[in-house]
């Protein structure tokens, strides 16, 4: 299989006023299919608007990005959409869950989108939280769940489609050590047991020792490029 | 592969909107019970205007109804030809008061006008009525049995008078109802004699109840005799044959006009008058004069319902107010959605749907209000108000359209907002 993703080129500009913000510079890079993949830098660096372009939420001002070997570029709205809701899962540092709405319905939303009937949606949705651990908490709403339940709620909505990537922006800004260190856990363990590429944004390097690559970013570019020489395991 | 082809897309969208009508169904009532003070408030606009549209629709059928109903009870087609006025000195006396109009030109108005089917002369006055030892004081009027056919009134008992009672004024007589309940009350009147200005008559019919005549008359307090009688025994005249009123039917509606030209030009020639002249006679079209009325009714009716119809849009302009804030206050959630996989037209019907079920709810419950009002309305002025089931259907089908139409807008700013702003949006 090629690359998972490619990026050529790609640049993007932020027009604030008169002062133009070059937020990314002419990113060119691939990440293989099945890697476990943190970005780091300072803020303003330009990781998260990379994040955001490879999740197809934003698109660059120019240059191109290849998801399997499809140019992003050529897709319109709905197609993005489509792309979001079967290739990709996102994973925010605020949750992103949707209030007084159950666990498991958060988790079914994806499913409701890509039209999946209401008894196998369920069924998906519930083999989700199961394999985040939280088998008996899908009725609870976000408020009655703790930090890294709800980042857990977050991440059984990012996989329960299949999703071959899963993007985590920030995944453990909001937790305690305990409970972060039960998230990256997860992803380490999704990516090894199901092959899904987890892509995490973090300034954190105890995170970042966890993964098998480091890419650093500074000042829209790419600093840094390095593949761990042995990871921890969580 | 991935597939993105417009045609797998089209798949997909088709499959999923029947789960997803039902999820986005359940997203809205979730939304509107949260919000309930809100969503109350809002609908209210709705609610008021659906109601005044279903009570201005019913109650003013139910007027209409009632109208035709005393159209029908004054007598179809029907034309009054009434004697002109005298003047003393310069003062005119007004309609009636000159002894102008005979039974002859009743006679001549049935053969010379061909628009004419009925013609009925009409004579009397006020009398003292005695049976046993009740009495009653009414109006006794003499006609030919022609009259009642004019005005659609039928006999509850007994018979007509005939040719023979009329050659021979005999003295029979036919009661109004309310008569009937002054002198009799429950003594089967037929056969009965009574005193008529102390002469004795047979009662040979009862009328059918009329009710009240437009203007509040009571129409059953009345006795009708042969016309030749009212005029040689109990009201006589100085001039033979003359006549109080000539109730004429017209053959149809449309020649009702057609009948009152043959009538005045008949007349005018008979009483000698010349074009410009002032005429000693007036023709009155009372069925043009209940027209009048019903198409005052029906002006009433376009007016109040343009009223009604302004508050429901003034309550689909509250709704759609309503729908910007939520999907203000929603633009996170909106995010989530995109970023889930939403799509435009996703976001643009969990939005409207959510608009529709505010408008027709309140339509709804606008219903039940204005349903419940004109029952209470028909309550009081006793009138019967049906509800038109047809005007439900089209209050319920016009809400729709309002959460459509209101509910477009703000569900379109949804379905347009750009997924990374809507996610950041704080």
């Amino acid at each position: 299989m090629a690359d998972l993703i490619e990026t050529r080129n790609l640049v993007k500009v932020y027009n604030s006023g008169d002062v133009k913000v070059v937020a990314l510079d002419e990113i060119s890079l691939t990440i293989d299919a099945g890697g476990l993949v943190a970005v780091m830098g300072p803020s303003g660096s330009g990781k998260s608007t990379f994040m955001n372009i490879l999740g197809c939420l934003d698109k660059p001002t120019t240059g191109k990005y290849f998801l399997e070997g499809i140019d992003m570029g050529n897709l319109d709205r709905d197609q993005l959409a489509h792309i979001r809701n079967r290739k990709i899962g996102f994973v925010f540092q605020t949750f992103n869950l949707l209030a007084r709405t159950s666990a498991l319905e958060n988790v079914e939303l994806p499913l409701i989108y890509s039209g999946v009937p209401a008894g196998k949606r369920r069924e998906m949705a519930m083999d989700a939280l199961h394999s985040v651990g939280l088998s008996g908490r899908e009725d609870h709403y976000p408020n009655q769940l703790s930090g890294g339940e709800q980042q857990r709620v977050a991440i059984a909505r990012a996989l329960v489609n299949s999703s071959a990537i899963i993007l985590a922006d920030e995944p453990t800004g909001n937790l305690d050590s305990k409970s972060s260190h039960e998230i990256i856990s997860i992803f380490q363990r999704l990516n090894i047991e199901k092959g899904i590429t987890v892509i995490i944004v973090t300034h954190e390097p105890d995170v970042a020792a966890f993964t098998r690559r480091n890419i650093i970013f500074r000042d829209g570019k790419v600093a840094e490029d390095k593949i761990a020489q042995k990871n921890t395991s969580a | 592969m991935l597939d993105v082809s417009a045609r797998a897309l089209w798949r997909i969208g088709c499959s999923s909107f029947n789960m997803f009508f039902l999820s986005s169904l359940k997203i809205a009532f979730r939304a509107i019970r949260v919000h309930r003070m809100r969503s109350a408030l809002t609908m209210l606009g709705i609610i008021i205007g659906v109601g005044t549209v279903i009570i201005i629709i019913n109650a003013g059928s139910g007027a209409k109804s009632q109208i035709a109903k005393q159209i029908a009870g004054i007598g179809s087609n029907l034309l009054m030809v009434f004697p002109g006025s005298t003047s003393s000195g310069g003062v005119r006396m007004g309609a009636g008061t000159k002894p102008t109009l005979t039974i002859s030109d009743a006679e001549a108005m049935k053969e010379a006008c061909p628009s004419v089917k009925f013609v009925a002369p009409t004579w009397g006055g006020n009398a003292h009525l005695v049976f046993g030892n009740e009495n009653w004081s009414t109006v006794v009027t003499g006609t030919i049995p022609d009259m009642f056919q004019i005005r659609n009134w039928p006999l509850a008992f007994g018979s007509l008078f005939n040719q023979r009672d009329i050659n021979t004024a005999a003295k029979v007589c036919i009661l109004g109802q309310t008569v009937v309940e002054n002198l009799f009350g429950d003594i089967d009147p037929i056969g009965q004699v009574i005193r008529i200005n102390k002469i004795p008559f047979t009662i040979i019919g009862v009328l059918d109840k009329k009710g009240s005549s437009p203007r509040g008359r009571d129409q059953d307090d009345r006795i009708y005799v042969p016309f030749s009688t009212a005029q040689k025994r109990l009201f006589s005249t100085h001039i033979p044959g003359l006549v109080r009123t000539i109730m004429v039917q017209a053959k149809s509606l449309e020649l009702m006009f057609e009948a009152e030209k043959e009538i005045n030009a008949l007349l005018m020639q008979r009483h000698h008058i010349q074009s410009g002249q002032e005429k000693d006679f007036t023709v009155r079209n009372l069925t043009e004069i209940m027209n009048i009325a019903q198409k005052t009714a029906n002006i009433m009716s376009v007016l109040l319902l343009t009223i009604a119809m302004i508050s429901l849009v003034v309550g689909g302009i509250g709704i759609m107010n309503i729908m910007l804030v939520s999907v203000t206050e929603r633009t996170r959630e909106i995010g989530i959605r995109m970023a889930v996989g939403g799509r435009s037209k996703d976001i643009l019907m969990q939005f409207l749907i959510e608009a529709i079920i505010l408008s027709l709810f309140g339509g709804l419950l606008g219903m039940v209000l204005g349903i419940t009002a004109c029952k209470v309305i028909a309550a009081v002025i006793k009138w019967p108000i049906p509800i038109s089931w047809e005007a439900l259907l089209l209050a319920f089908v016009f809400t729709g359209a309002i959460g459509v139409f209101f509910g477009f807008y703000p569900a379109n700013k949804a379905s347009k907002l750009n997924p990374i702003d809507a996610l950041r949006y704080e």
